[in-house]
C-alpha cells in the first residue's frame, strides 16, 4: 500500500519489541464477538492512483460544471474567478499539512495569517474584532443568536423575513432544542412591502436580537440605521448577517450602521462553489462583546525575547476549558479556507475589491435591464448589489429546469427555496458576478424569452 | 544511555548552554538568521492602492446602490501577486506540519494527506459547481456522496447516516439532537447526557448546547470507564451516554457492548465519539458494539487536511432507532436517479427529521478527498492502516515506559495512541518543557495535558504512516528530551531554543488582548 511504509520486517521487529506474538495481540481487549476476522465484505481491496482518478472523472462528468455555461446562480454561494496563487498558496504543505496552532513557537505562519484574517474580516464588516472564522455563515448566524441570548438573558431572536431560508432553518432547529424562541415571517413578492416598518414594531423589551441580511436573500440592500437605533433602546442586539463580502466593496458595512454583530459566508472572496462547502463563516463583533464570542481568537503578544508574536487567546471561553460552560462547542475553524481569503483578499487590496464589486453592480444592472426589458418579467428588488429577484408570469423551477436542460444555470427558483409557501413560486433569484460575460446575458435573455413565449426550439 | 547515543541518526551539536547559540553576538541588519526569516504584516508592507489582480474597470451609468455607497476607506491593503506569494511562503516556513515530520499529537490523527485526493477534489466537475444548481445537472455530485455514505456505513456496521455535519464537534451535535428528537418522539424528554471525565471538552460543550445537563462518570484506575458508577447513575432522567472509544487515554472500552445494553435497558441511547476510528478502522464495526450514533473526523481516519484548523468534516452514523430523525438535507435513489431530499419534501418524504443543521449539503470538498483515500486503501489497505496505527503506538509505549510514566501500560497494549504522565520528572519540570524540548528536536508534541485524569498527561500518536526509522527516530529524541527533564536540566526550561519564537506571553495576550491590528500611535501623532 503506497502510503503505508512499514515492511513485514518491520512489523516483525517491533512485535517483538512489544513483546508480543500478532498484531492480534495488541487487539485483545476487542471483545472476542466484535473481532472480524479477515477483511470487511462486500467492500472492493485498494486501488491504484489510475484507478481512483479514472473513477472520479466518470463521475464530474455527470455534472454540468458551472464555469463551461452562463451561469446565474447566487443565493448564498457565488462564483468569483479566484487568481491562480491563491489555489498555490493553500497547497504549500506548512499550511495545508499542519494543525491547530496549539504550540505557537512552531506555528507562527498560521497565527500570523490568522491575526491578519481577523482584521481583515473586522475592516470589512466595519466591526472592531473579528474571530479566526466559524464553519460557514449558517452556523456562524445561529452563534450569533445565541452569543445575543449570553449578553441580553433574553431569548427572543426575531429573523427578518429576508434572511436566507437555509440560515434560518438553522436558526429554527436549534431553537427547538436549547429553548431560545425564533420569530420570522416569509418573504413576499410585492415590491413595495416595507419590512422596515414591519421589523422595527416587532422589537420589544423581550427581543433579544433582530437578524437581518445585507444584502437580503432578495438582492434587496437597504439602510440598517433604524432598526439600529431601536434595537439599542430595548437592549436588542442587531446582527447582520452578509452571504456576498464582496458587496463590502461597494456598499456601506453593517457596521457603520450600527450592527453589534455582523457575521457572514466567505466562500465569495477565495473559496471556490464546492457544492456548498468547505466555506468558511466570518464573525466580528463590538469590542465589548468579545469575551462572550464563539471560536477560536488569534492575538498578539511577545515571546521570552521580546519578539512580536501571535498566540490563540481568550481560550477559557473554549470547550476544551469551559467544556458544558463553554460559549460554544466548535473546537475546529475553518483555517485553510480563511487562509483562502485572506490571501484573495490581500491579492485584491481595497482597490481591487472596489474595483471588483463596481464590475459586479455594473454587470448585474446590465443583466437587470435585459431580462426586465422581456414582456412578462417584474423586477421585484429594489435597490441591489450583485443579485436580483424577478417575478416570472409562471412557476419558475419549471423555468429554471428547461434552462438547465439547454445547460444554462439561470438562477435559484423561490419555490426551491421556499417551498411550501404561497405566492413565492414564481420569484427567480438572479445573481451576476464578474465571471459573467455580456452573451452569456445575452443568451439567458434570449432562452428564457423563448421558454415564455412556448418556443423551446 | 549516553547522549550520544540518545543523537543516534540526528546531527549532533555543540554541548553547554544552548541558549548561547540564541545569544549569539553575531547579528544581522535584517533580524533575519538566513533560512529563518522575518515577515511583517500586510498592513505594514501592503498600501491601499496596490493590486495584485487585474481588473477591468467598469461602471454603470446610474447606480442601483440607493445611496448606500461606501466611502469611507475601509483599511484593506494589497499586494502585487509576486509580494503576495512571497508574503505567505515566508509565513508558510514559520509552521511545522505533516509534510516535514512526525506529528505525534495526540487524539488527531496527523497521517499524511495523500495529494490524489487534493487532485481529485479539484477536479473542476465537483470543485466548480453551486449547492443549489437543478439536481438534474449535479448527479455525480450526488452519487459521489451516496458512494462515500456506502463505505461509511459498511466500515461502521451502522444503517445509516447524516453527511452534513460540518466537523467533529457538528457531528456531535447532529448525534446528541437526533438522540434528543428521538426520545421525545416516544413522549419520553429527559434532561442529562452523561459523560466519562476523560472525555474531549466537545462532548460535554456539545450536550449543554443542546440543552441537557451534563454529569460526569468517573474512570477506572485502568483507564476504563466505570462501568459499576454508570449504571448506578442511569435512570429515567438520563438520556444518554457519550463515550469515545478507543477512549482518550488510548484504550479501547472492552466493556462497550455492556454499556449500551445498559443503557438501552434504562431507555437512553449511546453517542459513541469517533475521534479514534483510527485505531480499528476495517478491523472492529462499532455498529457491533451497540451504539446508536457516531461521529467520524473525515480530517482524521480518513486523511483530509487538517489545513492549520479545518475545515473538518463529521458525518455521523446512525442506528435504526436514531436514522428517521437524521437531519436534512439528504441524498435518495431511484432508479438510478438521485434526488436531494431538502425543506421542500420535508413532510411527506423526510418523516421525522430534526432539522437543518447548515446551509447546503456538507462539506463537499471533504467528501471527495476522503472517497479518494478510502477507496485507493479499500478494505485491505483500511484495516492495514489500524494495524501500523496500533503497532506504531504500541512500539512507543514499550520503549519509552522505561523511562518515563506509562500510568495504564501495565494494564496491557494501548490502541493507536500511547499516554504518559509527568511522574518523576525533577522538581520544577513539567510537561511543557518536555513539549518545548521536542520543539528543538524538530518535532511538533505530543497532545500535552489531556486527558484530564492523568496529571501532566502525554498522548502521543505516531499515525500509520510513518515508517520504523521515522519512529526510532522520533524515540530517540524522545527519551533525550525526558532525560534532560529528569536530569533537571535547566536550558530545557528555556526550550524552544531553536524555533522562529521563543516561548510565547498567552497571559498577557488574554489579559489586554490585541485581536486586530492597528495603527501604531506614534504614526498616528505623527500625521
Amino acid at each position: 500500500m503506497r502510503y503505508l511504509p512499514l515492511s513485514d520486517q518491520d512489523r516483525g521487529q517491533m512485535l517483538a519489541k512489544i513483546g508480543v506474538q500478532s498484531i492480534d495481540d495488541l487487539f485483545i481487549d476487542v471483545p472476542e464477538k466484535a473481532r472480524l476476522s479477515g477483511t470487511i465484505h462486500d467492500l472492493p481491496n485498494r486501488a491504484s492512483e489510475m484507478a481512483v482518478e479514472r473513477h472520479f472523472k466518470a463521475l464530474a462528468a455527470k455534472n454540468i460544471v458551472a464555469g463551461e455555461v452562463p451561469f446565474f446562480i447566487g443565493a448564498g454561494a457565488y462564483r468569483h474567478h479566484v487568481p491562480a496563487s491563491v489555489d498555490h498558496i493553500i497547497q504549500r504543505g506548512e499550511f495545508l499539512t499542519a494543525y491547530t496552532p496549539y504550540q505557537p513557537e512552531i506555528a507562527q505562519g498560521t497565527l500570523q495569517m490568522l491575526f491578519e484574517f481577523q482584521t481583515q474580516v473586522a475592516r470589512m464588516l466595519g466591526t472592531d474584532v473579528a474571530n479566526a472564522s466559524m464553519y460557514d455563515g449558517s452556523t456562524a448566524c445561529w452563534e450569533a443568536i445565541s452569543m445575543a441570548r449570553r449578553i441580553t438573558k433574553k431569548k427572543k431572536a426575531i429573523l427578518s423575513s429576508r434572511v436566507h431560508p437555509h440560515y434560518v432553518s438553522v436558526a429554527k432547529t436549534m431553537a427547538r432544542f436549547t429553548g431560545d424562541m425564533v420569530e420570522t415571517s416569509l418573504p413576499t413578492l410585492d415590491r413595495v412591502a416595507d419590512i422596515e416598518r414591519e421589523l422595527l414594531e416587532s422589537i420589544d423589551d423581550d427581543t433579544s436580537c433582530v437578524v437581518v441580511q445585507y444584502p437580503d436573500i432578495l438582492g434587496n440592500i437597504n439602510d440598517l440605521t433604524k432598526i439600529a437605533h431601536k434595537a439599542q433602546q430595548h437592549k436588542a442586539l442587531l446582527i447582520a448577517v452578509v452571504t456576498e463580502p464582496v458587496a463590502m466593496g461597494a456598499i456601506k458595512s453593517p457596521g457603520e450602521m450600527g450592527a453589534d454583530i455582523v457575521v457572514g459566508e466567505g466562500q465569495s472572496i477565495g473559496v471556490g462553489l464546492q457544492f456548498g462547502g468547505p466555506y468558511v463563516g466570518l464573525f466580528g463583533c463590538k469590542a465589548k462583546y468579545v469575551r462572550q464570542m464563539p471560536g477560536r481568537l488569534c492575538g498578539e503578544t511577545v515571546d521570552a525575547d521580546g519578539k512580536r508574536g501571535f498566540v490563540l487567546t481568550l481560550s477559557t471561553r473554549e470547550q476544551h476549558i469551559r467544556r458544558d460552560k463553554a460559549t460554544s462547542n466548535i473546537c475546529t475553524n475553518s483555517g485553510l479556507c480563511a487562509l483562502a481569503f485572506s490571501v484573495h483578499m490581500t491579492l485584491l487590496g481595497e482597490k481591487g475589491l472596489r474595483d471588483l464589486a463596481m464590475v459586479n453592480h455594473t454587470k448585474a444592472v446590465k443583466a437587470a435591464d435585459r431580462l426586465t426589458s422581456i414582456e412578462g418579467v417584474e423586477m421585484v428588488t429594489g435597490n441591489f448589489f450583485n443579485e436580483f429577484t424577478l417575478k416570472l408570469p409562471t412557476d419558475a423551477r419549471a423555468i429554471v429546469q428547461l434552462l438547465a436542460d439547454q445547460h444554462i444555470l439561470g438562477g435559484v427558483s423561490l419555490g426551491r427555496l421556499y417551498p411550501d409557501s404561497d405566492g413565492l413560486d414564481n420569484g427567480l433569484v438572479v445573481a451576476v458576478t464578474e465571471t459573467v460575460l455580456d452573451e452569456d446575458i445575452e443568451t439567458f435573455a434570449n432562452a428564457l424569452e423563448a421558454i415564455m413565449s412556448g418556443d423551446l426550439s | 544511555m549516553n547522549q550520544r547515543d540518545l543523537n543516534q541518526g540526528r546531527p549532533s551539536r555543540i554541548e553547554g548552554d544552548i541558549r548561547a547559540t540564541n545569544d549569539h553576538k553575531y547579528s544581522t541588519y535584517s533580524g533575519n538568521k538566513a533560512l529563518m526569516l522575518e515577515e511583517p504584516l500586510i498592513f505594514e508592507a501592503g498600501s491601499l492602492d496596490k493590486s495584485g489582480v487585474d481588473i477591468d474597470v467598469i461602471t454603470p451609468d446610474i447606480n442601483r446602490l440607493g445611496g448606500l455607497e461606501r466611502n469611507q476607506t475601509i483599511g484593506l491593503p494589497g499586494l502585487s501577486e509576486s509580494e503576495t506569494v512571497r508574503h505567505y511562503t515566508r509565513l508558510s516556513r514559520q509552521n511545522y506540519a505533516i509534510d516535514l515530520g512526525l506529528f505525534p499529537l495526540g487524539s488527531c490523527t496527523m497521517k499524511h494527506n495523500p495529494r490524489l485526493n487534493e487532485k481529485m477534489a479539484r477536479i473542476a466537475g465537483f470543485a466548480d459547481i453551486h449547492p443549489m444548481q437543478p439536481i438534474s445537472t449535479v448527479q455525480g455530485a450526488l452519487e459521489l456522496i451516496d458512494e462515500l455514505a456506502h463505505w461509511l456505513k459498511k466500515l461502521t456496521g451502522m444503517p445509516a447516516v447524516a453527511m452534513s455535519p460540518k466537523a467533529g464537534a457538528h457531528g456531535e451535535l447532529c448525534g446528541i439532537l437526533a438522540i434528543r428528537a428521538a426520545l421525545e418522539a416516544r413522549g419520553d424528554a429527559r434532561e442529562v447526557i452523561l459523560v466519562p471525565e476523560s472525555a474531549h471538552g466537545t462532548n460535554p460543550a456539545t450536550a449543554a448546547f443542546a440543552g441537557y445537563r451534563v454529569e460526569e462518570i468517573p474512570a477506572t484506575e485502568g483507564g476504563r470507564v466505570d462501568v459499576a458508577a454508570l449504571e448506578e447513575r442511569l435512570g429515567p432522567d438520563v438520556a444518554g451516554v457519550m463515550i469515545t472509544n478507543p477512549n482518550t487515554c488510548g484504550l479501547f472500552e472492552p466493556d462497550m457492548r455492556k454499556i449500551s445494553d445498559l443503557v438501552h435497558a434504562a431507555g437512553g441511547l449511546v453517542y459513541c465519539d469517533g475521534a479514534n476510528f483510527n485505531a480499528i478502522v476495517g478491523r472492529v464495526r462499532p455498529g457491533d458494539l451497540g451504539i446508536d450514533a457516531m461521529h467520524i473526523n473525515l480530517h482524521k481516519t480518513f486523511s483530509t487536511p487538517h489545513g492549520g484548523g479545518g475545515p473538518g468534516s463529521g458525518p455521523v452514523v446512525l442506528s435504526e432507532a436514531l436514522a428517521p430523525y437524521a437531519p436534512l438535507p439528504f441524498v435518495t435513489k431511484s432508479k438510478d436517479y438521485f434526488t436531494l431530499i431538502e425543506e421542500e419534501q420535508s413532510t411527506a418524504v423526510a418523516g421525522d427529521t430534526f432539522g437543518r443543521m447548515t446551509a447546503f449539503h456538507g462539506q463537499m470538498g471533504m467528501f471527495t478527498r476522503a472517497l479518494s483515500y478510502i477507496m485507493s486503501h479499500g478494505a485491505d489497505g483500511l484495516k492495514q492502516v489500524s494495524e501500523d496505527a496500533v503497532l506504531n503506538a504500541n512500539y512507543i509505549l514499550r520503549s519509552m515506559d522505561d523511562v518515563l510514566d506509562a500510568p495504564f501500560g501495565h494494564s496491557g497494549p494501548c490502541m493507536h495512541e500511547a499516554l504518559f504522565s509527568d511522574k518523576g520528572l525533577a522538581d520544577g519540570f513539567s510537561t511543557i518543557d518536555i513539549s518545548k524540548g521536542l520543539i528543538d528536536e524538530g518535532y511538533h508534541p505530543m497532545t500535552m495535558y489531556f486527558p484530564l485524569v492523568v496529571h501532566g498527561a502525554m498522548l502521543v500518536e505516531p499515525t500509520e504512516t510513518e515508517s520504523k526509522d521515522a519512529v526510532d527516530a522520533f524515540i530517540g529524541s524522545f527519551r533525550n528530551v525526558v532525560q534532560k527533564a529528569i536530569d533537571g536540566d535547566n536550558n530545557l526550561l528555556q526550550a524552544p531554543h531553536f524555533a522562529p519564537r521563543a516561548r510565547l506571553d498567552e497571559t498577557s495576550a488574554a489579559r489586554r488582548p490585541i485581536l486586530v491590528w492597528n495603527e501604531p500611535e506614534t504614526a498616528q501623532a505623527a500625521e
